[in-house]
């Protein structure tokens, strides 16, 4: 099929996808009921599309389940997480350690069954639908000629993602050529091209250099390059600027937005730092415990977040760009164990108004994603007349 | 202030432009002075270890802590900021300038004479997986200072460190427990422990909360500010992390490759940086702000930071720098007092506007130092 053009409704395409999220059968590890519908069906344009029908975003993710068993019990990365995406829009996805950030990441380049040992170990349900293409269910060989030419992936620590023994120019020829068949010459022409693209000085000499023999941002750069080299249409970009300095962080995210307005391709940007994906997204998930706990345009969620966790992040950081604050506003306690997520919603033992939905729901029900308003989805139990109330009176005086 | 005796090769560079630190406190007398402050690594090289060259990691640097305040240090990685701080807590020699802490001269001080000191200077580690021992209990590590320096606290050292447990925010029970039980940030609290266990003067802590995740790292922050109030620590704070460092920080040290560019209080650096590299490196942090996108100005250096190896002649910083011209290549820029307490080693400084409020929020600072 064809990619829909960036259509205006991102947004809407998104509270489509909400209501055509129907649990899977294996689920069956929740106890409680699911609600099976999000209120939002009117809100989106998409003809209501059941499990297994195509869908019309670019990339689109269905109540995606990642479950590793251990020694120690299931440990649930991901469960049951929803989101779409249109070319060349940017999404961020926001999370501490552990939220299943990069799990949905990897399970999105299908690069969980592509180790031999994880093969017979996870466990991963739902859809993943690339350009009309499922990933989940797919034949391994066929992601495979996926991976790298459609999607493509830039890695946190550039040093251990290139190989140490070849030279930046081999590595960056060696993906170019698994997808195209050109001779070494023209695959070396593509490559000096590229890393001339991303910025690094005499790209002819530095072509044959070893990734030791790079700083920091041009091993990242270097990184960029062979992740482009064959124009895909969608980057995964998982924390890529967490090793760097602030002043190479800024030339990078300068470098991945020119980019894509450039080759026009679809961006998810993964990272723990507000701040970066105040720079380059669209779109904004916040993941907490597997799930999602807010999503929705990025300049929405930072004007009025719903959710307790999304204040909580907030508070948390010490901001430069506002007057000087005595205290931080941390959350109390710890990110939770995957492998016992807490019962009810997961955040409930560290939100300081778990106690305000009555009849303690917070810690038997767990909170579904309903509508605040236009594309802005939370999972609160609190009723939006209550989250409006505290964002506007206790919270964001204090920010 | 007295010199010690056993020192002879201090080489202390007569006071110089270092004086003028921190005139809003200048009624006090400096926990720690550092003069000159180098350390070279070398590069050895062929069967007889011929020296080749040097790294220039930290290069002549001055710089006053007061009692009680916060001193940040910032720069990218490389600038020398980890190496100063290993060399203020004498973990490390320095090649040349001169330490003192409380008057004493402790820049070449032997491990056996720097014992005694050593009570008065502890260290906050980076990484709370490595800086623990795995094969120690709780209990073990944090009461191990006590038994290093022959302390016998009052009621014991078990209760003494189920106090600092509970005081950094820990359940005393969790005294027999290893390491590997805890998660990330309540390591750095034992760590914190650790480092308080002696009640020490001065804390110097390098990058500790950039390992933990960002609402932890609040907490811990948070912890660090709670206990400089009721200790009445002194911190040097060294951290790439520039809203970081804004937020704890009276006083501000930027580093560029082995030397300090700018020193001055937070609210004067902030608001009005006067060296390029500091405009940049504000100009450059992310802001959770998704309507700044287009409205900011940001200076984007180009490239990388040169090697210490061979640095650039004159300003160092004149390789990445938009204002540079003949004789940043020639003359090395002196750090000099432009405004009070805003010091910046620049030929092309940004111009400086007399800001009194600037200079008020620093008195008011450091008159909560003063009383320490």
């Amino acid at each position: 099929m064809t990619d829909s053009s960036e259509s205006s409704g991102t947004s809407e395409d998104k509270a489509g996808t909400a209501s055509s999220v129907e649990p899977e059968p294996e689920a069956g590890t929740v106890t409680e009921p699911e609600p099976a519908t999000a209120p939002a069906t009117a809100a989106g344009p998409v003809p209501a599309a059941g499990s297994g029908i195509a869908p019309t975003a670019f990339l689109e993710v269905r109540d995606l389940q990642v479950h590793f068993p251990t020694d120690d019990g299931l440990v649930k990365s991901v469960d049951g997480l929803s989101f779409a995406l249109e070319k060349g829009k940017t999404l961020g996805i926001v999370g501490e350690s552990g939220s299943g950030k990069s799990v949905t990441s990897l399970a999105v380049m299908g690069l969980h069954r592509a180790s031999r040992q994880q093969r017979s170990k996870v466990r991963m349900s739902g859809e993943i639908w690339l350009d009309g293409k499922e990933l989940v269910g797919a034949e391994p060989d066929e992601v495979r000629r996926l991976r790298g030419r459609e999607m493509a992936m830039i890695f946190q620590d550039p040093l251990s993602a290139l190989h140490p023994y070849y030279t930046v120019g081999q590595q960056i020829v060696e993906a170019y050529r698994v997808h195209n068949d050109v001779d070494k010459k023209t695959a070396r022409k593509r490559a000096v091209e590229m890393l001339d693209r991303v910025g690094i000085p005499q790209p002819d000499k530095r072509v044959d250099d070893h990734p030791h023999q790079f700083s920091g941002g041009m091993r990242q750069r270097a990184m960029i390059a062979m992740a482009l080299v064959n124009n895909p249409e969608l980057l995964i970009a998982d924390e890529p600027t967490t090793a760097l300095d602030v002043t190479v962080q800024a030339q990078i995210l300068d470098l991945i937005r020119d980019l894509q307005k450039e080759f026009g391709s679809a961006v998810v940007i993964i990272t723990h730092d507000l701040g970066v994906v105040a720079e380059l997204a669209d779109d904004l998930l916040v993941m907490y415990g597997g799930r999602c706990v807010e999503r929705g345009p990025a300049e929405r969620i930072f004007a009025t977040p719903q959710h307790p966790y999304t204040w909580g992040l907030l508070g948390s950081m010490p901001r430069i760009d506002r007057d000087q604050t005595d205290r931080l506003i941390p959350v109390k306690g710890a990110p939770p164990s995957l492998i016992n997520v807490p019962s009810g919603c997961a955040f409930h033992p560290r939100c300081p108004y778990a106690d305000v939905p009555k009849d303690n729901l917070t810690r038997t029900v767990r909170p579904e994603l309903g509508q605040v308003d236009g594309g802005h989805f939370s999972a609160c139990h609190m009723a939006p007349q209550e989250r409006e109330r505290i964002w506007t009176e206790e919270i964001a005086p204090k920010l | 202030m007295t010199e010690t005796t056993d020192d002879e090769s201090q080489n202390t560079p007569a006071d110089g432009p270092g004086d003028a630190a921190s005139p809003a406190a200048s009624d006090a007398e400096p926990l720690l002075r550092v003069r000159g402050l180098m350390r070279h690594f070398p590069i050895t090289k062929g069967l007889l270890k011929r020296q080749v060259g040097a790294v220039q990691a930290v290069d002549g640097i001055d710089f006053d802590v007061y009692p009680g305040e916060t001193l940040g240090v910032v720069g990218e990685s490389g600038c020398g900021k980890s190496t100063m701080g290993r060399l203020i807590t004498r973990l490390d020699e320095p090649t040349g300038g001169s330490i003192e802490f409380e008057g004493k001269d402790i820049t070449h001080l032997s491990t056996g004479r720097l014992r005694p000191m050593r009570r008065d200077v502890q260290m906050i580690f980076q990484d709370p997986y490595g800086s623990l021992n795995p094969r120690h209990t709780i209990g073990g590590i944090i009461g191990t200072p006590f038994r290093l320096q022959g302390v016998e606290p009052e009621g014991g050292v078990k209760k003494e460190v189920q106090r600092l447990l509970e005081l950094v925010g820990l359940s005393p029970e969790h005294y027999n427990r290893y390491p590997h039980e805890f998660s990330g940030g309540q390591r750095q609290r034992i760590g914190i422990a650790r480092a308080l266990a002696l009640k020490p003067k001065l804390v110097v802590a390098d990058e500790p909360v950039s390992a933990l995740d960002v609402s932890i790292q609040a907490q811990v922050v948070n912890l660090m500010d709670d206990l400089q109030d009721e200790l009445g620590l002194t911190y040097v704070i060294i951290a790439h992390d520039l809203s970081v460092i804004r937020h704890v920080s009276d006083r501000i040290a930027v580093m560029y490759l082995g030397k300090i560019v700018e020193l001055s209080d937070r609210a004067s650096l902030y608001a009005s940086p006067l060296h390029p590299y500091t405009k940049a490196l504000l100009s450059a942090v992310p802001v959770p702000d998704p309507k700044r996108r287009t409205e900011r100005d940001r200076i984007l250096l180009k490239g990388d930071v040169p090697s210490p190896i061979n640095p650039p002649s004159g300003c160092r910083f004149r390789t990445r720098c938009w204002k540079a011209t003949e004789v940043c290549t020639t003359t090395e820029p002196p750090l000099v007092a432009l405004r009070t307490g805003h010091q910046v080693a620049c030929h092309h400084p940004e111009p400086v506007t007399g800001e009194p409020a600037a200079a008020g929020g620093a008195g008011g600072k450091e008159s909560t130092g003063g009383h320490a």
